[in-house]
């Protein structure tokens, strides 16, 4: 009986001596905190993405409120992070910046496309482009092999029963981690509010485009010269649009186009048109 | 009873397929119609043009100098005029420009004066093995001159001479061991006169006995201080790391170079273009290559200049038997596949293959056999580095040694689940080096 109570006493003398230490120490050696890192980081996106270049969000929470990083990188959180971060740093203004979205400049697909041989390597982008910039007849259009889809933090890049890979721009939270991946840098990123987007990466003349894939851009100059008030500019045989513009007649310049290749960025009728364009060549 | 030597770990034994093209004496080929002269023959910076669209070249004339400390000249085989400078894509998918040359009707007869090569100091041999624009011909296409350097402060106990061509199917070098032999001897002479080792070794494998007693033959007829060691057949001997394990049974360490264990190792095609170059001034313009494969008609060894087009070497073995399922430069190993028979050869072309269909088999998950990790010749673990590569995880895969791969094939040749393992090895290192 006296030996359970020596050892109750011990173990309870113990615990109570260690407690306070810890006490005693949690107060003495507390290393102070930030209180606006505490208020920032629950409002972190955490698609923890690195888009900013740091690492996760907890990171660039950190560096923002160490005064290392500027507020605004996080594509994630959009314009709405930066006015909440600005306000807990005690900034007057944020900056303002408009949601980017991925988006594969390319709508080539095995009915439209040629291919130069018959690849059977590795299912990877950057493995198909080790051998002659891959397996298609456009040197710089999208491989279908789905890099992007391994590496995209958000889901948001799937790939049609066709084989084209689209990205969701609802979906796409702007990291551009895909961006990075792609070997023939056919994502790009575009304002999420674009509403028609030119769906070809291809600069070469257009006898060359031509012999490759049926729907690349030709740098025919019709959306430009006809319809000046579209946004679209050939430069070097490849039409851009400028999202800054109006974009007035976009809608005309893109049913104008000969190959079907400016299309719409959400929804539209994309398979539509490549079927238009299917049917004609046959 | 002697243990015939070679390397210890890893190998493979394919099927040598030599036959094919092993008997038949080297022809030369006749002037093609159009030349494709690359400017990026070599490892290492491309040369820099220094003709222009229009130029007149006469045969042996530079036309491209090179730009860097690794780097080479270049050559015009011919002499005619350059119909214009455009980007070609090479058999191994290099992009870079080239001369198109059109070749005269007439073309002038070699007329070369024999120098005197023994009266030379070694830094002018060297000099000379620069300015006619000599490569490594065993395939990698390293700077000659750059090799045969010896930093200060460095000796070189042993000159391996590489006579192995362990690639099933590839036969040039044999029929130069053959046919060449007096030349290829006195170019490792030179060789041996820039470099200054202790002692020269030629590696030849087994399977070339004819060779390999006509190298003995004339080694004692001219009094050369050269030993020939017969090796036994195993890939990938022609490996500089491999052959120098299996010569002078020395390992080089992981990064480093042949240099660091005294040794140099030169390839006996090239030893043949230094003799041209140092006995004759000849530049490197043209190379014997293996046209062959078991969809070629009459399967040759071809000398051709550098810069004709696949297209034309083919219709110069009477084209194709079959229908090839694949078009290969190089070995079947180590070779590139190309699709465009309108490709140039390089420097470092050892052969064209016109290969026909094989059993396609779809690739099925790895089962972890270990085959691969037992073919390996650098001790290497091909399963582990493939599932980090298709995983991306590129840091991971250099840790386990990735970049000590040479991609020779033997653990893909060995692989029951048919993985595209050297693809694999390959986008490990473009991405890894992309990543640091």
């Amino acid at each position: 009986m006296i030996n359970i109570l020596y050892a109750f006493l011990v173990v309870t003398g113990l615990g109570l001596l260690l407690g306070f230490g810890l006490a005693f120490a949690a107060k003495k050696l507390e290393v102070p905190k930030d209180p606006r890192l505490a208020q920032m980081e629950p409002i972190m996106p955490n698609a923890n993405c690195g888009g900013c270049g740091y690492p996760g969000c907890a990171g660039y929470a950190a560096a923002v409120v160490a005064g290392e990083a500027p507020i605004g990188l996080c594509a994630p959180g959009g314009s709405e992070l930066s006015r909440k971060m600005a306000e807990i740093m005690g900034l007057d203004s944020a900056p303002v910046s408009e949601k980017m979205v991925a988006f594969v400049h390319c709508i080539g697909s095995v009915a439209t496309t040629n291919k130069d041989y018959r690849y059977e390597g590795m299912t990877d982008c950057n493995a198909a482009s080790l051998l002659f910039s891959g397996d298609n007849s456009c040197k710089s259009g999208c491989l279908r092999l789905g890099s992007c889809i391994k590496v995209c933090p958000a889901d948001a890049i799937s790939r049609q029963e066709d084989g084209r890979i689209v990205v969701d721009p609802d979906l796409c939270i702007g990291c551009k981690k895909c961006t990075a991946v792609c070997p023939n840098g056919v994502i790009k990123m575009v304002p999420a509010s674009a509403t028609y987007v030119v769906a070809c990466n291809n600069h070469e003349s257009g006898a060359k485009v031509r012999k490759a894939c049926s729907v690349g851009c030709i740098g025919c100059k019709i959306c430009e010269n006809k319809f000046p008030e579209s946004g679209c500019k050939v430069v070097n045989f490849l039409s851009e649009i400028d999202y800054s513009s109006s974009q007035a007649q976009i809608v005309d310049a893109a049913n104008a186009c000969p190959q079907k290749c400016i299309v719409p960025m959400r929804g539209g009728d994309v398979e539509a048109g490549m079927n238009q364009v299917v049917a004609q060549r046959d | 009873m002697q243990r015939i030597p070679t390397f210890r770990k890893g190998g493979v034994h394919p099927d040598d397929k030599k036959v094919l093209s092993c008997g038949h004496a080297i022809e030369k080929l006749p002037v093609p119609s159009e030349l494709i002269v690359s400017l990026s023959q070599h490892l290492g910076a491309p040369a820099a043009p220094t003709k222009q669209k229009g130029d007149v070249v006469t045969r042996g004339e530079k036309i491209g100098v090179a730009s860097g400390f690794i780097s080479a000249d270049v050559h015009s085989p011919v002499t005619g005029t350059i119909k214009e400078i455009r980007k070609v894509t090479l058999a191994n998918s290099v992009s870079c420009d080239a001369f198109v040359i059109i070749p005269d009707e007439q073309q002038p007869e070699d007329a070369y004066q024999r120098v005197d090569w023994q009266a030379q100091k070694p830094e002018e041999l060297l000099s000379v093995v620069k300015d006619m624009g000599i490569v490594g011909l065993g395939g990698a296409t390293f700077p000659a001159h750059v090799k045969l350097t010896v930093p200060k402060g460095k000796s070189v106990d042993y000159l391996v001479i590489n006579g192995v061509e362990c690639e099933p199917y590839l036969t040039a070098d044999h029929r130069v061991m053959l046919e060449r032999t007096d030349g290829a001897l006195t170019g490792i002479m030179i060789a041996a006169r820039i470099t200054d080792p202790k002692h020269i070794i030629i590696g030849v494998e087994m399977n070339k006995p004819d060779a390999i007693a006509r190298l003995k033959e004339r080694i004692a007829a001219l009094g050369y201080p050269i030993d020939v060691m017969s090796l036994k057949m195993k890939y990938p001997q022609g490996d500089e790391k491999q052959l120098l394990k299996a010569t002078i049974r020395k390992e080089i360490p992981s990064g480093k170079l042949p240099l660091d264990v005294g040794a140099i190792v030169c390839n006996i095609g090239t030893c043949y273009a230094v003799y041209e170059a140092c006995a004759y001034h000849k530049p490197l313009m043209e190379r014997v290559m293996t046209v062959t494969g078991e969809c070629i008609a009459t399967p040759k060894n071809i000398l051709a200049p550098i810069g004709t087009k696949v297209a034309d070497l083919i219709a110069f073995c009477g084209g194709f038997s079959t229908e090839p399922e694949k078009l290969v430069s190089g070995g079947p190993m180590m070779g590139f596949a190309f699709y465009d028979d309108q490709t140039p050869v390089a420097k470092g072309t050892s052969g064209i293959l016109a290969l026909p269909a094989s059993k396609s088999v779809a690739s099925t998950p790895c089962i972890s056999c270990g085959r691969c990790v037992a073919a390996c010749p650098m001790g290497l673990t091909p399963n582990r580095l493939y599932r980090n590569i298709s995983h991306e995880n590129y840091e991971e895969a250099m840790k386990l040694g990735l970049m000590d791969c040479k991609e020779c094939g033997c653990c893909a040749y060995v692989c029951p689940a048919h993985l595209p393992l050297v693809h694999g090895m390959k986008t490990g290192k473009k991405m890894g080096r992309k990543k640091k």
